[in-house]
């Protein structure tokens, strides 16, 4: 790389805080955000727990300062990339050759959803301008023109890791110089599709999901958005920076279109090839942000990974979807966004729901809630079906 | 952006069921539907790969392309990680959104939802030939070359692949096209420069 | 009973696509998964609702699926035995 990228700030909504300080508070006060659904209508309302982020539309829209007819997915997104961009101390975003480069899965689907229940009672209701938004890459250009983003705009949607790989992306750009600043993360909002299809899947679990426990039995599904602002040097100079992308890969794990290879190999090679590029050993490593997603397949495979490339230095690692669910496409850049703010406050995230160790594993995820840690690199991984995994590493310097 | 150290070394076009490879028609069937058309795709150029017929449209077009992409081109110099994988369409995987829409209402389909990413074709083809590189899904309203062109650039000048296949892969009901690339660092095959302009020159032949 | 893994095979076919496989060519005693037809996670899924569209059976337990599907003979057994149950 030819210019170091630094993390200027970020910003993140789930379901446990509707700003990163929300979200720390919940941490802390071991508060996971798992509920009986109240803005999503579903029959499966009694059944599964969900992560809602907790507020209508009409509220998020006032906060994002948009028209409440939006997709959810724009609204969180303009949200989380807004206080992102008012963390670092930056100024008007116009002053810089500007990008963003989100991740999301669903796109405008709540919309859609509403669009069809009228549609299928009576062929001439239904408003089209809801299905206008369908496609993932509207819900970015919208956000991009709110937040007066012009040079450069681009959609990421490879499932469950978009949001690792919009920062890579927007890593890329940065060090090459193409741009001054890149807001990078992900979003997606709770929809009735995402809902049944994991159901079909049959992988979501009926009680708090349990990642890492050896009686887990699936995720619980959340909202959400996150992101970083990314920059170079020159402009690191001026701020305070939280601290630096060190090194971040993906790999194809090429084993089935949803499952993770028993061994973990595409989880493996992302990992290791973070590492690699930030010139760190597994022993640097000082937390792991896990995927973590409370299903048999994920939580076995990730740890055998981790088991192989980390031999005996295992690092406390836990999984931060035990409080905000499964985010899809935002996990990546709200996990971002925390793992960041770890290594920044030294802060170890629990993993809640945690009782029963793994036969297969040889550590456990942390428990707590910790401070105090002089933290020196974190890692983050995010997989996503269609095999595609990605880990990132932040380091202080 | 312009690198001479990389070559485009195989193209396939495939759109109105016609398929062109490297520059010329090998292919059509007229008249035929898309799903036949894949299916007469997968019957003269590979066969003895029975989740083809598993796989949503995208997937199937994608993946078809692929094959023909790679015939002569064999990619066993590489090691698994040194192929990538970068595409991109507009439409993302819509079509087979719509389609899980409509089970949803008597029995969801697993096998549907699964295909409901439009990276699961990335998947697809990663699993086919044993790819483990570097894989990206890009979602925009026409084929930006200079993003691809660029961002399959810098993954090859940074080490991160050696080799990749690159392009788009659009599918909507019946309206589809599908332009991939093999671009490598050594030239063979048609060993054409690898710039934004000679991709869209190949795109619209 | 033979006439229930005949019919089976047929839905078996249609409902995972299998479009190069006939009827004739699944044994009744022969592992769907893996080693015999090659069938993946998604399709012991695809299986769950097969029963139930077809049988009126609903699998409540995913865990349960390797032992129902082992074989043509391994699902009429468990369909004659829900049916028995009902």
């Amino acid at each position: 790389m030819s210019e170091n990228v630094w993390i200027a700030g970020g910003g993140v909504i789930c379901g446990i805080g509707q700003n990163l300080a929300q979200c720390l508070d919940a941490f802390e006060k071991m508060q996971p955000g798992m509920g009986t659904m109240r803005h999503l209508h579903s029959v499966h309302a009694q059944t599964f727990p969900v992560v809602e982020v907790k507020a209508d539309n009409n509220e998020l829209a006032q906060r994002a300062g948009l028209p409440a007819h939006l997709s959810r997915t724009a609204l969180l997104s303009m949200i989380a990339a807004k206080e992102a961009w008012d963390s670092t101390g930056l100024g008007d975003i116009a002053q810089y050759r500007a990008g963003f480069v989100s991740a999301n899965t669903v796109g405008g689907m709540d919309k859609t959803e509403h669009f069809f229940e009228a549609f299928v009672e009576d062929n001439s209701k239904g408003r089209l301008r809801e299905v206008v938004h369908h496609e993932c890459g509207s819900i970015t250009e919208l956000v991009a023109d709110a937040m007066g983003i012009r040079h450069h705009v681009s959609t990421i949607s490879t499932a469950c890791s978009s949001g690792a790989n919009a920062l890579m992306y927007g890593a890329r750009m940065i060090s090459n110089g193409l741009l001054d600043v890149v807001i990078a993360g992900g979003t997606d909002a709770l929809t009735r599709f995402t809902l049944n299809g994991f159901n079909t899947l049959m992988i979501l679990d009926q009680q708090k999901c349990r990642p890492f426990d050896d009686t887990r039995t699936g995720l619980n599904l959340g909202e959400g958005a996150g992101y970083v602002v990314l920059v170079a040097d020159r402009l690191a100079e001026k701020i305070k920076p939280w601290c630096r992308l060190s090194g971040f890969a993906n790999a194809n794990d090429a084993y089935h279109q949803t499952a993770s290879s028993p061994d973990g190999t595409g989880n493996y090679l992302a990992m290791q090839g973070a590492l690699q590029m930030s010139g760190l050993q597994p022993a640097d490593i000082g937390y792991i942000n896990l995927h973590g997603t409370g299903t048999q397949n994920n939580d076995s495979s990730e740890g055998l990974a981790i088991v192989r490339l980390f031999e005996k230095d295992y690092p406390p690692v836990s999984s931060t979807k035990s409080f905000t669910g499964h985010t899809l496409g935002a996990s990546g850049g709200i996990e971002a966004v925390l793992s960041a703010c770890a290594l920044k406050e030294g802060i170890i995230y629990p993993n809640a729901q945690f009782a029963t160790q793994m036969k297969e594993l040889p550590f456990s995820p942390v428990t707590a809630f910790s401070r105090g840690h002089a933290l020196q690199h974190v890692m983050s991984n995010s997989f996503g079906f269609g095999g595609n995994c990605s880990s990132l590493v932040f380091s202080k310097q | 952006m312009n690198n001479g150290n990389a070559y485009i070394t195989s193209s396939c076009i495939i759109r109105r069921q016609t398929v062109v490879k490297n520059g010329a028609t090998v292919f059509t069937a007229e008249n035929a539907a898309l799903p036949e058309f894949l299916r007469s795709l997968y019957d003269r150029y590979s066969g003895q790969y029975q989740k083809f017929h598993k796989m949503d449209l995208l997937s199937k077009l994608g993946w078809a392309a692929t094959e023909i992409l790679l015939q002569d081109m064999p990619m066993d110099g590489y090691r698994p990680e040194e192929t990538g994988v970068i595409l991109a369409n507009k439409s993302s995987s819509l079509d087979t959104d719509e389609r899980y829409y409509e089970t949803v209402s008597d029995i969801a389909s697993p096998a549907l939802f699964v295909y409901t990413l439009p990276n699961i074709v990335i998947g697809e083809i990663s699993i086919r030939h044993g790819f483990k590189g570097e894989n990206a899904f890009f979602v925009s309203d026409t084929f930006d070359a200079g993003l691809i062109s660029g961002y399959v650039t810098q993954l090859l000048n940074t080490g991160a692949i050696n080799a990749c296949i690159c392009g788009w892969v659009e599918q909507y009901h019946e309206q589809y096209e599908a332009a991939l690339f093999l671009v490598e660092k050594e030239a063979r095959g048609m060993a054409l420069p690898f710039d934004e302009k000679n991709m869209r020159q190949q795109k619209e032949v | 009973m033979e006439k229930l893994m005949a019919d089976l095979k047929a839905q078996i076919i249609q409902q995972l696509n299998l479009q190069e496989v006939k009827p004739e060519d699944i044994g009744d005693d022969q592992p769907l998964f893996k080693e015999g037809l090659g069938l993946d996670s998604i399709d012991a899924l695809e299986l769950i609702v097969l029963l139930q569209q077809h049988h009126n059976i609903r699998v409540a337990n995913p865990e349960d699926g390797p032992n129902i599907f082992y074989s043509v003979r391994t699902m009429a057994e468990y369909i004659t035995e829900q049916k028995k149950n009902a």
